[in-house]
């Protein structure tokens, strides 16, 4: 079908007909199999294609690829904010947490008001969550009197708030300094593992995200494919253990070294 | 606006004032360019009489009117165009004729099509003003920011709250800037409509006067007029056009 874009089918709760790969029938199911964007000279560029990965409740996954290799867009077509590509997705059923690159915190509102307006929880909930996220006392001020930092831990805050059944955070991590960064990932953690949440996060930096994620999506190559699906579970067994699963990850992906924040061990 | 900005407007308006004085008392010709005691004795006795209140009156009540058809027709036409390319397609070439069509040939043509009444004349007056309302208003809705609208659809906001929290507040400066640019329009054009074809109101008034080239009544009623509508615009729109501002500075 030269040229011809099938608009990707997005489905929320409920099925689309796609295979369902272990995951008990009602965990996120994705698969693009093409995502181009049309450039200025009118044709079309392929930036994703067979991107294939199922995950379930209770699971952290990280989706780990350099800059610009479609992380993003990924994550929109997951949330149904970009429909022109061929595939399916199917989401869990239940609310969708999100917290997006940049924090879209709605200026003419007080940090209360932004996260009433998305209608979860309630005020003993939302005083508990900025508390936990340090952010105690912010409630009546606006966006623009926070720092960037503050700004996108309140957008964690909504986007945690009522318990989703699914996460989903562009570089969560991005300008936050290390405690907040700390904060995060245990909330996260905690999510997933009290709640049953599942967490799908975007990152370009390997060595944030081994210590906490349970699998790791990389993407690699132009068109991006999914390079690996691997499970992580070295978060709790130590450094050294973490130092030699990274080495092999290293090892096998070179494409990686550009994306640790860490000089490899050697 | 500090203390000493405001003490120069006073000085200025003042010095308006006295020259307007100074130059009727030299002219000494008072039918031509009566003295400001003239013109507020006019006003005056327009006043205890009770034609300026009513005719001021009739006057407002156009306005108003034209006023809040132009303002809710144009935002909602404004906002379709802003958000479709197509509809801004269908809406555009209507719009260029509008804005380039001669006043008087609206308030003319609607005086001949729907008869001399406040129907065609408030209908007139809406004719003219809708276009730049909705120059304005489509403005806004290309300026809103789609990262707002996909907040919205993923955390799924009930419509009512997506246009009462999300559109409306971002549209707000545009419909403020329309309509304060929109009231100094439509009473200006309200009275050349009453001139035309009413039997009552400040136009009606003013052409009256032409007849008999009442100069100080023609001043009253022009400069009570004028100070209403500058009241209104100060203490409604202006202070609704800063809050409306607000979160931006």
């Amino acid at each position: 079908m030269p040229g011809g874009v099938r608009v990707g089918q997005h489905a929320g709760p409920g099925g689309t007909g796609l295979a369902d790969a272990g995951t008990g029938g009602n965990g996120l199911l994705v698969h693009i199999a093409e995502k181009s964007y049309a450039d200025a000279a009118g044709s079309r560029r392929q930036v994703l294609r067979e991107v294939a990965f199922g995950g379930k409740g209770g699971e952290v996954i990280a989706v780990l690829a350099p800059s610009g290799a479609g992380k993003t867009t990924i994550l929109r077509i997951i949330l149904g904010l970009d429909r022109d590509f061929s595939g399916e997705v199917r989401l869990p059923p239940g609310q969708l947490g999100v917290m997006f690159q940049e924090p879209r915190l709605l200026p003419w509102l007080t940090v209360e008001a932004n996260l009433r307006l998305i209608g979860r929880g309630d005020a003993r909930q939302r005083a508990a969550l900025l508390a936990d996220l340090g952010l105690a006392g912010i409630e009546a001020l606006h966006p623009k009197a926070l720092s960037l930092g503050m700004a996108r831990r309140v957008a964690l805050a909504r986007a945690l708030l009522g318990g989703p059944a699914m996460l989903v955070l562009d570089e969560p991590c991005a300008s936050l300094d290390p405690q907040s960064a700390a904060d995060l990932v245990r909330l996260l953690v905690q999510a997933a593992r009290r709640d049953g949440t599942l967490v799908l996060l975007s990152t370009h930096d390997l060595d944030q995200v081994l210590g906490f994620a349970d699998r790791l999506l990389l993407l690699a190559g132009k068109p991006a494919r999914l390079a690996a699906d691997c499970p992580t579970r070295v978060g709790a067994s130590g450094a050294g253990a973490r130092a030699q699963f990274k080495q092999g990850l290293l090892d096998r992906f070179p494409f990686l070294n550009a994306t640790s924040s860490e000089p490899a061990a050697s | 606006m500090n203390r000493r900005t405001a003490l120069l407007r006073a000085l200025s308006l003042a010095g308006l004032l006295g020259l307007w004085w100074a130059v009727a008392l030299i002219a000494r010709n008072p039918a031509l360019l009566p003295a400001p005691p003239a013109v507020l004795d006019f006003a005056w006795r327009a006043t205890l009489s009770g034609a300026m209140p009513r005719n001021i009156a009739i006057t407002s009540l156009r306005v108003a009117a034209a006023f809040a058809i132009s303002m809710l027709s144009g935002s909602v036409i404004g906002y379709v165009a802003g958000r479709s390319a197509r509809a801004d397609a269908l809406i555009d070439p209507w719009l260029v004729i509008l804005l380039n069509l001669p006043v008087l040939v609206v308030v003319v043509l609607c005086y001949i099509w729907i008869g001399l009444n406040d129907v065609a004349a408030v209908l007139a007056v809406a004719l003219v003003k809708v276009p730049t309302v909705m120059v304005t208003v489509r403005e806004g809705a290309r300026a809103l920011d789609p990262g707002f609208d996909e907040l919205a659809s993923v955390y799924r906001l009930r419509r009512r709250q997506h246009v009462r929290r999300i559109v409306i507040p971002q549209l707000a400066p545009y419909l403020a800037a329309a309509g304060r640019s929109g009231l100094s329009i439509t009473w200006k054009i309200v009275l050349v409509v009453e001139l035309l074809g009413r039997p009552n109101g400040v136009g009606f008034e003013l052409d009256e006067l032409f007849q008999t080239f009442d100069v100080a009544g023609i001043l009253a009623y022009g400069f009570a007029f004028a100070i209403l509508m500058l009241g209104v615009e100060a203490a409604l729109l202006r202070p609704w056009e800063s809050h409306a501002n607000a979160w931006r500075r």
